[in-house]
């Protein structure tokens, strides 16, 4: 027996599969087992990218107008009931793979464990790793119950390898009567604009808190990531505060980053912070307070206002 | 038209809201596991996850907003606790249903979400049930979705902005390239970020008022809910080791002089 069937919910955004999802892929595809990827929506535009990352079968719910957590749960317990049944679904820990898997796991009486990095297959017995405390523990979990095994994973748990794979099938599946719990309709689509190089994917990120006093001294952090080429991003309390959108802040229920560089300006170092970005290479921070915890996992550690040493960072780089 | 008449009703009607909330231990402690159980620490005194603060706030102002009605809460946790569904209370809610049972020691997500919605069945139901997105203790983060299959409703999850018109749910929803604006009629579940609303800090008035508030509270088994805890649990922890700690590396006062050390750093790192 052991692990031989396992589905991969590809989470796609800006019409390509997140790298977080071809992590998974890449992981799932060296446990040896038989890999089936499902995607909400339209697989013909993705099965050149999940091909070349392994996958050979993509399962596309065409959901609508519907919410795709609910419609994609619903045709994969479809696709159980009908014999399909995996070993083990891997999720990102996206929004929609958030909504999969819950759905999913009361449909059919499983457990899910999320937030993991890590995973284990031995026999029959799988078992996934999760850093708790800020990620000064990692506690290992094993799946008890009878399978499908249901599992999430944080982003860059793992490293994406492309095979040179070709596109893969394409097998589109329809959302089957979701009753009342499908009464929840999308009735418009908004893409935020970004320029400028993707927070996870930028060599060198800039990130801005509380300590930046004011939301129009955000512009420091702007105008310093411009000039280094770099993402800016944010701690969850400026964007509670609504200075900058969701999509800036870095930490346990943003965006992870693992960058080159990553500067904090004004940011304490919460441990839902610290979680999103203390596997980042080198940690430069500004903070006033030198109790502050981010000076513990920094690299290059300034106690100084960052409204005098912004500015002349910025000043000194321009004359470059 | 009979539809404008039916939305008109609509709108007078009461709302009636049911907000799930978690007490935790005080984020400001450092978290501990408790060694014989592997289970986060919870015997002091907890306090309401300030998470679960915005959507109390947001559940306050639409049944507000609709005229009439009530917010009540639903909670699970250890020892009686019920600090944290005071705070709650004390903002404006009118009453709780408290499920404390040791037996529930080391119940995964699954098992929380349907002990949840059997609390929130024996409230009667609600228009609209509001969870936050996480918890900050144990932020599995799938216990409000897992909640509305339990209950067979519909749900809109990371609700960035909310309202109610005419008995129908609009609600702007995070997506991971912006958000979409998504209708759904009542009853439905909503998961909500922070910063959704601004939480009022409760009044001393609040305060007194909320000492008398009912609690009611029960055990899984006056609920229904069978094979909790660990021995219901699709899990079981198999080592808890200490990751490798990162090393702090130098600390200077800034001197005005301090950007030029950024500059150099970043120059020995070749990345300007």
């Amino acid at each position: 027996m052991g692990i031989n069937n396992i589905w991969v919910f590809a989470q796609v955004a800006n019409g390509a599969p997140t790298s977080g999802s071809l992590e998974l892929l890449t992981k799932a595809r060296s446990m040896g087992a038989t890999v089936s990827v499902w995607v909400a929506g339209d697989g013909a535009a993705v099965a050149g990218a999940l091909g070349e990352f392994g996958a050979s079968k993509v399962f596309a719910v065409s959901y609508g107008s519907n919410l795709a957590g609910v419609a994609v749960a619903s045709a994969m317990k479809a696709s159980i009931d009908g014999g399909q049944a995996p070993d083990l679904v891997m999720f990102p820990q996206s929004y929609e793979g958030r909504d999969v898997m819950a759905r999913l796991s009361v449909k059919v009486g499983r457990t899910v464990l999320t937030n993991n990095v890590e995973i284990v297959a031995d026999g029959e017995s799988v078992t996934v790793t999760t850093p708790i405390f800020g990620g000064n523990t990692l506690v290992a979990t094993t799946f008890t119950g009878g399978t499908p095994y249901l599992a999430a994973f944080r982003p860059k748990s793992f490293v994406p390898e492309s095979v040179a794979g070709p596109a893969a099938e394409v097998v589109v599946v329809n959302v089957p009567d979701l009753g009342a719990t499908g009464a929840a309709q999308v009735t418009a689509v908004h893409v935020e604009e970004t320029t400028g190089p993707k927070l996870d994917e930028a060599n060198i990120v800039v990130s801005g808190g509380r300590g930046l006093g004011e939301s129009a001294k955000y512009e420091m952090i702007e105008s310093l990531a411009k000039l280094l080429k770099a993402a800016p991003g944010a701690s969850r309390a400026i964007v509670d505060a609504g200075w900058v959108p969701y999509s800036y802040q870095v930490g346990q229920t943003g965006k992870v980053v693992k960058p080159s560089v990553y500067i904090a300006c004004g940011i304490s170092g919460a441990t839902q912070h610290m979680v999103g970005m203390k596997g980042s290479k080198n940690i430069i921070a500004i903070n006033k307070d030198k109790e502050a915890p981010i000076f513990g996992i920094a690299d290059l550690g300034i106690v100084g206002d960052l409204h005098k040493v912004l500015p002349k960072l910025i000043e000194a780089l321009q004359g470059r | 038209m009979g539809c404008a008449k039916w939305v008109l009703v609509r709108k007078n009607r009461d709302m009636n809201v049911i907000v799930c909330v978690k007490q935790i231990p005080d984020p400001a402690n450092p978290g501990a596991l408790d060694a014989s159980s592997n289970t986060l620490k919870r015997e002091g005194k907890l306090i309401l996850d300030e998470s679960d603060s915005y959507g109390v706030e947001m559940a306050l102002q639409l049944v507000a907003t609709a005229g009439g009605g009530e917010v009540n809460l639903v909670s699970m946790a250890p020892n009686s606790e019920t600090s944290g569904l005071r705070t709650a209370l004390a903002m404006g809610a009118a009453k709780a249903v408290l499920v404390s049972d040791p037996a529930l020691l080391g119940s995964d997500a699954l098992t929380t979400a349907k002990i949840l919605a059997a609390a929130v069945t024996r409230l009667g139901g609600a228009d609209l049930i509001i969870a936050a997105t996480e918890s900050s203790d144990g932020y599995t983060g799938t216990v409000p979705e897992q909640m509305a299959e339990v209950l067979g409703l519909p749900s809109v999850t990371f609700a960035k902005k909310v309202s109610v018109e005419g008995g129908i749910l609009k609600v702007d929803r995070q997506t991971e390239d912006g958000y979409d604006e998504v209708t759904c009629p009542l009853p439905a579940l909503i998961s909500v970020t922070a910063g959704v609303v601004e939480p009022r800090y409760p009044s001393f008035k609040g305060i007194m008022a909320a000492k008398a508030k009912p609690v009611d509270e029960v055990t899984a088994a006056d609920l229904g809910v069978t094979l909790v805890g660990w021995a219901g649990a699709g899990q079981k922890v198999s080592s808890v080791t200490q990751a490798e700690a990162r090393a702090a590396g130098e600390v200077i006062e800034d001197d005005g002089e301090a950007f030029a050390k950024i500059v150099t750093f970043l120059e020995g790192l070749k990345v300007i």
